[in-house]
């Protein structure tokens, strides 16, 4: 299925959590943040949110800016 | 001086010195950087993971304490500014937000209008707003009429450590605006900042000319000495300057008098 990613299409396989998702891109989980729909999910519910068709992710961290 | 302490947002702030983390050749230096400076409000910004880069989180250096202040640079308009003001707040960096709207990429001058826009959102939900602006009075008031925590105008383009060009209108907006003025910007050199702070401005926000400074930990302490300095001068009251000389030494009743 597709998914848009930081405003890039990927094709990802049906039925993976966010948790999967973070392990995948082998992303650090304690210095990102996800944002879902335009919905920021909390950490601890990563797990429980899977990823649909056509879904938007962003995922973002805290970089050094004045 | 010890009762002369900023308040934004009703908290009071140690130092009138703020620092930016960005541009740093390792990033491992900011936590001596901030230590050197005094620095309690310290700036970082958000961006989008490239995925399977390890990169490092700003955050681990920055001391517990510290006011974190995200920016919202890359955003062009002031819904952009809302949603990253939205995420950083929801990542638990707190309530404090630098609105930076920027659709000029040349001189990466700020956008006034949109940037006011988005401050009357982000005050309501109950930002600690504080804005960067092109220098101007009336936007000025605009901002902290609709409830910005200070105005933070440019001393001269990010990053160009020209210093403060826009000084005629930064010294207005410092005199009308009381308290409310922080230079962000442009600032190359500790006298740039002490030259803000004579005049009445609150605070100085540096980045560039601390973080591509060959020691950047000295000259962290160098800004922040001046800050002092200059706030000092503030205090006091400058004397007058005038276009002719006036004798500091008394010239007559000594040598050659009748």
């Amino acid at each position: 299925m597709k998914i848009k990613l930081n405003g890039k299409e990927q094709i990802i396989t049906e039925g993976m959590t966010l948790s999967a998702f973070i392990r995948a891109k082998a992303l650090v989980p304690d210095r990102i943040v996800v944002e879902h729909n335009a919905r920021i999910v909390p950490s601890d519910e990563w797990e429980n949110v899977y990823i649909k068709d056509n879904d938007i992710l962003e995922i973002l961290s805290f970089v050094g800016g004045g | 001086m010890a009762d002369d302490i900023l308040s934004i947002g009703g908290e009071k702030i140690g130092s009138r010195l703020f620092i930016g983390t960005g541009k740093f050749s390792d990033e491992r230096m900011i936590k001596d950087v901030i230590s050197a400076s005094g620095a309690q409000v310290i700036t970082v910004a958000l961006r989008r993971v490239d995925a399977g880069v390890r990169g490092d989180n700003v955050l681990e250096y920055i001391p517990q304490g510290s006011i974190l202040m995200t920016n919202t640079s890359g955003a062009r308009n002031a819904d952009e500014a809302v949603r990253i003001a939205r995420i950083a707040r929801a990542a638990g960096c707190g309530n404090w937000i630098k609105i930076e709207v920027i659709n000029d990429n040349r001189y990466l001058l700020p956008d006034n209008l949109e940037t006011l826009k988005a401050v009357e959102v982000l005050v309501k939900e109950g930002f600690i707003v504080l804005p960067y602006m092109n220098p101007d009075l009336v936007i000025g008031r605009r901002l902290l009429e609709a409830g910005a925590a200070a105005v933070m105008p440019l001393g001269s383009p990010i990053g160009s450590n020209r210093g403060l060009r826009t000084e005629e209108i930064v010294k207005i907006m410092a005199r009308e605006l009381k308290g409310s003025v922080i230079v962000d910007a442009g600032l190359g050199a500790p006298s740039d900042a002490a030259r803000c702070m004579e005049m009445g401005c609150a605070a100085v926000l540096v980045n560039t000319a601390i973080a591509v400074s060959p020691d950047p930990a000295n000259m962290a302490r160098a800004f922040s000495e001046a800050v002092i300095a200059g706030r000092r001068a503030y205090i006091a009251g400058l004397a007058p300057s005038i276009e002719t000389a006036e004798a500091s030494s008394p010239l007559t009743g000594f040598l050659g008098e009748e």
